[in-house]
């Protein structure tokens, strides 16, 4: 079969290692030898971490207080009521009096938290336009649809910022004061409403549209602000670089929460005597109360609260880190049990034999 | 379409493996679960709108349009909004990616170089890529005989003639030429032998026979008539005129097919040479002439040429005149050729036994010669106790049907005796048992198959299938081609459906490897018919070895490994989208940004998987060739069992609630950020998307085995990719995208030292469970490695937990 000599072959698998499944390979087996140490050594990391996460989250302090006014608890009551059923509800202040004996660490942080709020309601988390909140002239005029029934005012005008989520923008206001001493003078501390903000929400993704004439309540007419607000958005505040889109406040509310109950924030105390927190004496917070919870069965609180490095009061992550480190090391002991008794069994098993 | 082949033929029909049928039930149960979700959420978002202010609180008021919808049509696009957003939960993925490991597993097998043969100069062949998988699940090999357990290469051993008998080259070969010349007509394998004496067979030229003789001189015969072989007479013959005018025919067959059909009285000297030689495990072929008078030929030729050209019921009217012709005629002699066995036949059929297959000879041989090859390739042990149904133990009696019956009713009395009722216990009941074979042939078979549709005979029948199942080793001989795959067609349908191969060289194994669930053909000297209507063919029997016990192996722990991946990794990707919605207000909201969605299955988490259920190998290639108990393991299905199932889809479940609820406890917090900023539904769904993706890949780094470089490369390359693309997508404004959520959330994510913590603490949580058990398995298999590693190992080893290597 001579003439096969050449074709011999021609047919003949690649050697290779690929072809024949014979890459080289790691094959890594957790031995016992390997995973015990290394179920301490991750169990002790974990506690300590653990330990690490509760003290500083205990170290955080936070201050709350529920001024929604059910029941007539506090003061805001009389709001509440005076709200019940009447939209837009009237103008109403109410107070929220508390005293530190001591020192309140900072920076402090003051919070807003709405509960029963579904930001993240699908039909909710939609009405919204990017395009007229990074100030193109064309989606100012022409809201998307996504807005409705929040796109065009009764009058026909396209809303400007639309959407029910910005319709709905919190517009309660809160404002600090300060008694020093017993019976004295209470002093405004001052909060500091800008920086509560993402940087990039700010800077990059909500842009005013651009300026007509070096005015921005030219730029915005034509349009109608949300049914719901009592100003305009180039209105809301006299700082330029913190109205219309890229009110901090607005954008704050605009990033919609992940939960019914949420805190968003509201200000920082971070000026003159107040930088290193609020030191003792009796406060007050003057508080506007504009915002109807009641309506849908929620509540809103104010708070107070200091940060540290894992951000704010939080025990969870502590007690997760602390209970899976015992176990790791529970578990290691077990392993370890299994292991001894194996091994003695083998050396009985060899003694036998 | 009268071809012998074609008559043989069955309908080709669809195979599906094992696998995909399971796939199919897994379904079956997913999709119920989404139906039910969907159900659930539906119902659960009319009960928590029977509140008003939650129907629509002044915040979130409704258009016009939606306020004046049908509140039945709402709800039924409600279902639906919520099919669509857990239709995930299908990995409609697995499906792309199980053609693709199939299509690009199979060529693993065709390069296999242990598959090539030197001879023929081939290697391995797949038709199919659909049953690779198939192959680890076999529990049934019917194999032919000749070219298939033996080389189908006849080597002359002795002939008979008028009862003497002539061995070997040195045999006086004078004596064969006082027999009348004509011998060599018949048959390629007597060509050869008789070349041997001196008589050669030149060929065939204008319808004459050339034979060169002795003296090297030509002697030429007209060829009149051919009657051609068919498995039913199990002989033909050849008419043909001598030169000096004689019409003779002669006649080859086997010895039960010539016998009766020979007028000689020196038959019993002959008779016993062939059963010696067949004892021997030889082949063998009695040969017959009769001469014709020029009178009588007339009327056969009429009578023949009448039934070739009848246009209906030729088969019958030429069988008539066959028989007629074929009888009465003088008994020359009869030879043995040997068909030696095949490289490691023996070997090959030992560690399929030790594998747990059972292994059933088909074979069209008389019962003796096949009996002894039996023997010899260790199919039958000398401890084998034989229990024979044939013609020779029923005999030829009025009572045969009684007869068969009684022994029927005997051997099921003996096998009940010896094994436990439960079947479980069967396969460990082997190794200590006695071990019994079974013989039986064709007509017992069809006596007991297709006899009377009375109901006893379906009582043989059930009789006959638990005889089978008790038996480790059948054969089957004197089988007609059909009679094959009816065999094959009973033992497919036996209780627990048991996976059937068959493997065969010839046409006569085509309707068997048709029927059977895998086929194999054998490259073999008998055409290319049985290689081409295979669904694997392979050069020689003992490759049957390493492709069922190393590839079919491998094949079925990667795809069923894959399987249960997929539909793993996308209930802990969709749960926790459930999950949500109990915190949206049952509004469909998304937990993901559309582009993780969509993503996560076709970027994130698919090469991982492709790369394993192509590469793996948890225990290695020479293992398994070695130790053919390991293949007892996956045999069942094991690893799409109830159980595995039950484990993957809890461990999801585990999972996706880990990765919702430990998000959704670290947002219990006024920030996350050491600067108090808050985060917003889209970080709280990256942050789960995150520790998901992590998760599932880990999953699969912790279960391979078989780090490969492409292994290393797909694994760690899909998790750099999803951060990498999780920066660029949130890097840039999108002009194409009415809603920039995810601009700058990954990043901002990653700013906050609470969030690696718990992405970190999160993956670890849902991983332990898993290290657990893989470290608790390993301190327990290390130190009794000593031990008998096969028997030691249950249920969870077919479970996803790598096994040591």
């Amino acid at each position: 079969m001579t003439w096969s000599a050449t074709a011999r072959g021609a047919h003949q698998p690649d050697n290779t290692a690929f072809t024949q499944q014979r890459l080289p390979a790691w094959q890594p087996l957790l031995s016992a030898s390997i995973a015990l140490p290394l179920f301490f050594c991750a169990g002790l990391a974990f506690i300590g971490l653990g330990l690490g996460l509760y003290y500083s989250s205990n170290g955080i302090k936070e201050l709350e207080y529920d001024y929604t006014g059910d029941l007539g608890t506090s003061n805001c009551s009389v709001c509440a009521a005076a709200g019940q059923g009447r939209s837009p509800p009237p103008r109403c202040s109410c107070a929220w009096y508390f005293s530190l004996p001591e020192l309140f660490q900072g920076p402090v942080y003051l919070y807003y938290e709405l509960t029963n709020f579904y930001q993240n309601y699908r039909r909710y988390g939609v009405s919204r336009d990017d395009e007229q909140l990074s100030g193109l002239p064309s989606a100012l005029r022409h809201p998307a649809n996504e807005c409705a029934p929040y796109q065009l005012s009764a009058a026909g005008l396209p809303i400007a910022p639309c959407g029910a989520i910005a319709n709905s923008l919190f517009n309660d206001s809160f404002s600090l004061w300060h008694q020093r001493r017993a019976g004295g003078p209470y002093v405004e501390v001052p909060l500091d409403r800008t920086g509560i903000a993402w940087w990039t929400d700010y800077h990059v993704k909500f842009r005013n549209p651009p300026l007509v004439n070096g005015s921005l309540a030219l730029a915005f007419q034509g349009t109608a602000p949300p049914p719901n607000w009592h100003r305009p958005v180039y209105d809301l505040s006299t700082d330029p670089n913190n109205t219309g889109f890229i009110n901090q406040d607005f954008v704050v509310w605009m990033r919609t929460a992940a939960l019914p109950t949420f805190r968003k924030l509201y200000a920082r105390i971070r000026q003159g005597n107040y930088s290193t927190g609020l030191p003792r004496g009796a406060y007050r917070v003057n508080i506007t109360y504009n915002y109807p919870v009641r309506a849908f069965g929620g509540h809103k609180l104010i708070i107070f609260s200091s940060i540290s490095w894992m951000g704010g009061k939080n025990p969870f992550l502590g007690i997760a880190y602390l209970v899976v480190g015992s176990l790791c090391i529970l578990m290691g002991f077990v392993m370890l049990v299994v292991y001894i008794r194996y091994q003695d069994q083998n050396d009985e098993d060899e003694d036998e034999e | 379409m009268e071809t012998k082949m074609a008559l043989n033929y069955q309908g080709k029909s669809q195979k599906r493996s094992a696998v995909e049928k399971s796939i199919n039930a897994f379904l079956i149960v997913y999709l119920f679960i989404l139906l039910t979700k969907a159900a659930v959420c539906t119902t659960l978002k009319y009960v928590w709108q029977s509140t008003p202010y939650n129907d629509e609180p002044w915040y979130n008021q409704k258009t016009q349009k939606e306020r004046e919808s049908l509140k039945v049509l709402k709800m039924f696009t409600d279902f639906l909004s919520f099919m669509v957003l857990f239709n995930f939960i299908i990995p409609v993925s697995m499906y792309v990616t199980v053609e693709m490991q199939k299509f690009l597993g199979s060529f693993f097998i065709s390069w296999d170089k242990d598959f090539y043969d030197e001879e023929i100069n081939e290697g391995a062949l797949v038709n199919t890529s659909d049953l690779n998988e198939e192959l680890g699940q076999v529990d049934y090999v019917f194999t032919d005989k000749t070219g298939t357990l033996t080389e189908n290469s006849m080597e002359f051993i002795e002939c008979c003639i008028d009862g003497h008998k002539y061995k070997g080259v040195t045999q006086e070969t004078d004596g064969l030429s006082q027999t009348d010349g004509p011998l060599p007509y018949f048959d390629k394998a007597d060509k050869v032998t008789f070349s041997v004496y001196g008589f050669t067979f030149v060929g065939i030229r204008n319808g004459y026979m050339r034979v060169e003789n002795q003296r090297k001189e030509i002697e030429e015969y007209e060829l009149l008539h051919t009657l051609n072989f068919d498995s039913v007479r199990r002989r033909m013959s050849v008419i043909v005129k001598t030169q000096s005018g004689d019409i003779l025919l002669f006649c080859k067959g086997a010895d039960s097919a010539v016998f009766p059909r020979v007028q000689n009285h020196e038959i019993e000297l002959t008779k016993a040479h062939v059963e010696r030689n067949a004892m021997d495990g030889y082949r063998t072929l009695c040969v017959a002439f009769k001469e014709i008078a020029p009178d009588d030929y007339e009327r056969i030729n009429r009578q023949l040429i009448e039934a070739k050209l009848a246009l209906q019921d030729r088969e019958e009217k030429l069988e008539k005149v066959f028989d007629d012709v074929e009888t009465n005629m003088n008994l020359i002699g009869a030879t043995a050729v040997e068909d030696k066995l095949q490289d490691q036949a023996a070997e090959t059929i030992e560690a399929l036994h030790a594998a747990g297959l059972k292994v059933w000879v088909l074979t069209g041989d008389k019962m003796e010669t096949a009996k002894s090859t039996c023997y010899a390739c260790r199919l039958f042990q000398t401890s084998t106790e034989l229990l024979e149904l044939t013609t020779k133990t029923i005999e030829e009696s009025e009572r045969k049907e009684d007869r068969l019956h009684e022994l029927l009713t005997e051997y099921r009395k003996k096998l009940l005796r010896e094994f436990p009722k439960s079947t479980r216990s069967l396969k460990k009941a082997w190794t200590e048992h006695q071990e019994y074979g079974l013989i039986i042939d064709g007509s017992t078979l069809s006596l007991i198959l297709n006899s009377s549709q009375d109901s006893s005979s379906n009582n043989y029948k059930s009789i006959f299938v638990q005889i089978c199942m008790k038996c480790t080793a059948v054969l089957c001989c004197r089988m007609a081609p059909l009679q094959k795959a009816q065999i094959v067609r009973m033992v497919k349908n036996l209780k627990g459906s048991p996976i059937t191969l068959s493997i065969g060289d010839g046409a006569n194994d085509v309707s068997m490897i048709l029927e059977s669930h895998v086929g194999i053909g054998i490259k073999g000297k008998e055409g290319r018919q049985a290689a081409r209507n295979s669904d694997y063919s392979v050069p020689k029997f003992k490759h049957l070895k390493k492709l069922l016990l190393a590839h079919g192996h491998l094949y079925y722990v990667r795809i069923a490994h894959l399987v249960q991946y997929f539909f793993y990794k996308n209930l802990c990707f969709i749960l926790p989208q459930f999950l949500y919605q109990f915190f949206c207000g049952f509004s469909q909201q998304p937990l993901y940004d559309a582009a993780y969605l969509t993503m996560y299955n076709i970027c994130f988490t698919s090469l991982p998987i492709l790369a394993y259920s192509l590469l793996e190998q948890h225990i290695n290639i020479d293992t398994l060739t070695a130790d053919p108990r390991l293949y007892m393991k996956i045999s069942g299905n094991a690893m799409l069992q109830l159980g595995p199932f039950l484990y993957w889809t809890f461990l999801a479940a585990f999972e996706g609630t880990v990765f919702f609820f430990g998000t959704y406890f670290l947002f219990q917090t006024s920030s996350l950020e050491e600067n108090a900023k808050v985060y917003g539904n889209w970080t709280f769904g990256t942050i789960v998307f995150t520790v998901l993706v992590f998760t599932v890949t880990l999953k699969l780094a912790l279960d391979t085995r078989f780090w490969t470089w492409i292994n290393h490369f797909v694994i760690w390359g899909s998790l750099a990719f999803y951060v990498f693309f999780s920066f660029f997508w949130g890097g840039i404004i999108w002009p194409f995208l009415k809603q920039q959520r995810m601009y700058f959330v990954f990043a901002q994510m990653l700013s906050s030292v609470s969030t690696w913590l718990a992405i970190f603490l999160l993956i670890f949580i849902s991983l332990f469970p898993e290290i657990l058990l893989i470290v608790l398995k390993n301190v327990r298999r290390r130190s009794a490695r000593t031990a008998d590693s096969v028997e030691s190992m249950g249920l969870w080893d077919c479970s996803p937990i790598p096994l040591a290597a």
